[in-house]
């Protein structure tokens, strides 16, 4: 390992001290509660640093207004606890796979009921719009969640630009398909590439951002480089990674999930805690470095945003 | 001391293997982003390795006709109850800090923790009875029909881990392989001896 001088890490690098003090919570109360260690041994383990995680490219950008002001995870954390199942099925597969994907050259093709249906280079697309860092809750369908500074653009400013038609009511987006750069895709354990659709109004909400950076530098792979979806009020397997393609079509369109398993995932996926799926409560999550769950909040605490998305819809059959 | 003995002892502490990587993977800062999801998975998993071992030793001893492995199975057994206590202490401490009503409320309406909490409940009286005294206490014969119980309970636990996953069941679904084996070898026996003493018994009928 290489052992850095304080003065060349980055602070970006530095594990938050809320991480550290929650994670010397969750140790303590596990060592007590399952009697598992000693308690010396526990506290010195605690004050070790994690293993170093790779400075990507510095990004020039601005502060948002909308970001939250709670205490976002580790860079280690994001970057080492993912679901991309292009890279294998494990949590820490991506950041152990991810490296054979290729970045560069990147495009981006817009299709379907656009005035301007065109092919973007990836690097041409991120000039066109001023970045800012959005940090924002990310809950995952699995009760899992973490707080992420991302890097990114409104997809609303991208949408506006492209000028939809009036049959455009929903957007379906795609993920790369190469097997020999994401080898996750040589096993069939879905229905590759990777799809996924928001309804108009939702793409072009203030909240929804194309991200194409995480802590101030450019996206790691295992985040979904070089450009992602994310979208804060939903579960994260909306929030679509490493898009090639984005459609205007009328029809709602096809999510990988929602047809795989459409009793467990629906195709809104609004983060609420009062429809579960049917193998995890949604009620409570766990914020990744927290010891104890904490309630899982309305449209994941956008609801003030949100909620007028969805007036007169069921949102139990609409989940 | 006899040979048999010091195999004991290898197994039994070689048995604490899992646990002791866990420690090792603590003390190492080693437990992933989501230290409690770790530990409840890598705790089940030995869980029910330890049951598919300890099914193991029967057709194991009478294939290569070494009986001697008997002796290790009862250890084996108790590890696995061992294993499951712990994957239950981490769900009961770690996941859900005593929040009995959610806890309730996920046994009664998640069918995975269903299954799995049914097949922990069935281990309890099998662990219970698993000293000489009560072989005794019960009979060879019924003892034997109450530890067939290790069957459905590591069904359940297959079938626990098979609705767990969400995509990708190639695990669960490689153990559930496993034990499809273990329980077909005692069922074509089943089979065979049901077949020889039928025949025998015509035998003896034209005998007679």
């Amino acid at each position: 390992m290489l052992i850095k001088k304080a003065s060349e890490i980055p602070s970006s690098e530095i594990t938050p001290k809320q991480s550290y003090q929650n994670r010397r919570q969750f140790i303590l109360t596990a060592a007590a509660g399952a009697g598992l260690v000693a308690g010396g041994w526990a506290l010195k383990k605690l004050t070790e640093p994690e293993d170093e995680v790779s400075a990507g490219v510095k990004l020039a950008h601005n502060k948002s207004s909308l970001s939250t002001n709670e205490t976002p995870n580790s860079l280690r954390d994001i970057t080492h606890y993912n679901n991309f199942y292009e890279f294998g099925t494990d949590k820490e597969d991506p950041a152990a796979n991810a490296g054979s994907l290729r970045t560069r050259p990147w495009t981006v093709a817009v299709e379907g009921h656009v005035s301007k249906p065109k092919v973007y280079d990836i690097d041409a697309l991120i000039k066109m719009f001023p970045l800012e860092e959005r940090i924002y809750r990310l809950r995952c369908v699995e009760a899992w969640s973490m707080v992420i500074p991302w890097l990114g653009f409104p997809f609303g400013d991208f949408i506006k630009m492209l000028e939809p038609t009036s049959k455009a009511k929903f957007v379906q987006l795609v993920t790369l398909y190469n097997p020999e750069q994401m080898p996750g895709q040589k096993d069939r354990v879905l229905d590759w590439p990777y799809v996924e659709g928001l309804r108009l109004d939702e793409a072009m909400h203030p909240l929804t951002i194309l991200a194409v950076g995480l802590y101030g530098e450019v996206l790691p792979n295992q985040n979904g480089a070089p450009i992602r979806l994310v979208v804060p009020w939903k579960y994260g397997f909306k929030s679509i990674k490493s898009v090639v393609k984005i459609r205007f079509v009328e029809q709602m369109p096809e999510a990988t999930w929602n047809k795989m398993q459409p009793s467990e995932y629906g195709f809104y996926s609004n983060v609420n805690p009062t429809v579960d799926h049917p193998r995890w409560s949604q009620a409570t999550e766990r914020r990744i470095g927290e010891f104890r769950r904490r309630p899982t909040l309305m449209f994941n605490g956008y609801a003030d945003q949100v909620a007028s998305l969805y007036t007169g819809m069921d949102l139990r059959a609409n989940f | 001391m006899k040979p048999i003995s010091w195999l004991k002892i290898a197994v039994f502490f070689a048995s604490l293997g899992p646990l002791a990587r866990l420690l090792w993977r603590y003390h190492q800062n080693d437990l992933t982003a989501n230290p409690i999801e770790f530990i409840t998975h890598s705790t089940g998993l030995t869980a029910l390795i330890f049951l598919l071992i300890t099914l193991g030793i029967t057709p194991l001893r009478r294939i290569t006709r070494q009986y001697w492995l008997i002796q290790l199975r009862r250890m084996l057994g108790l590890f696995a109850f061992f294993y499951a206590c712990l994957h239950l202490a981490t769900y009961v401490v770690l996941d859900h800090y005593f929040d009995w009503d959610r806890m309730i409320a996920d046994v009664y309406k998640r069918p995975y923790i269903t299954a799995g909490f049914t097949a922990f409940v069935l281990l309890v009286p099998l662990a219970i009875t698993s000293t000489s005294g009560w072989v005794r206490r019960l009979g060879g014969r019924r003892w034997q029909m109450l530890h067939r119980l290790i069957y459905v309970s590591t069904a359940l636990a297959v079938v626990h881990f098979l609705w767990l996953v969400k995509a990708d069941i190639r695990e669960p679904a490689t153990y559930g392989v496993v034990l499809a084996v273990l329980l077909g070898y005692r069922l074509v026996r089943w089979l065979l001896s049901r077949t020889q003493q039928a025949s025998g018994a015509a035998a003896q009928t034209q005998q007679g």
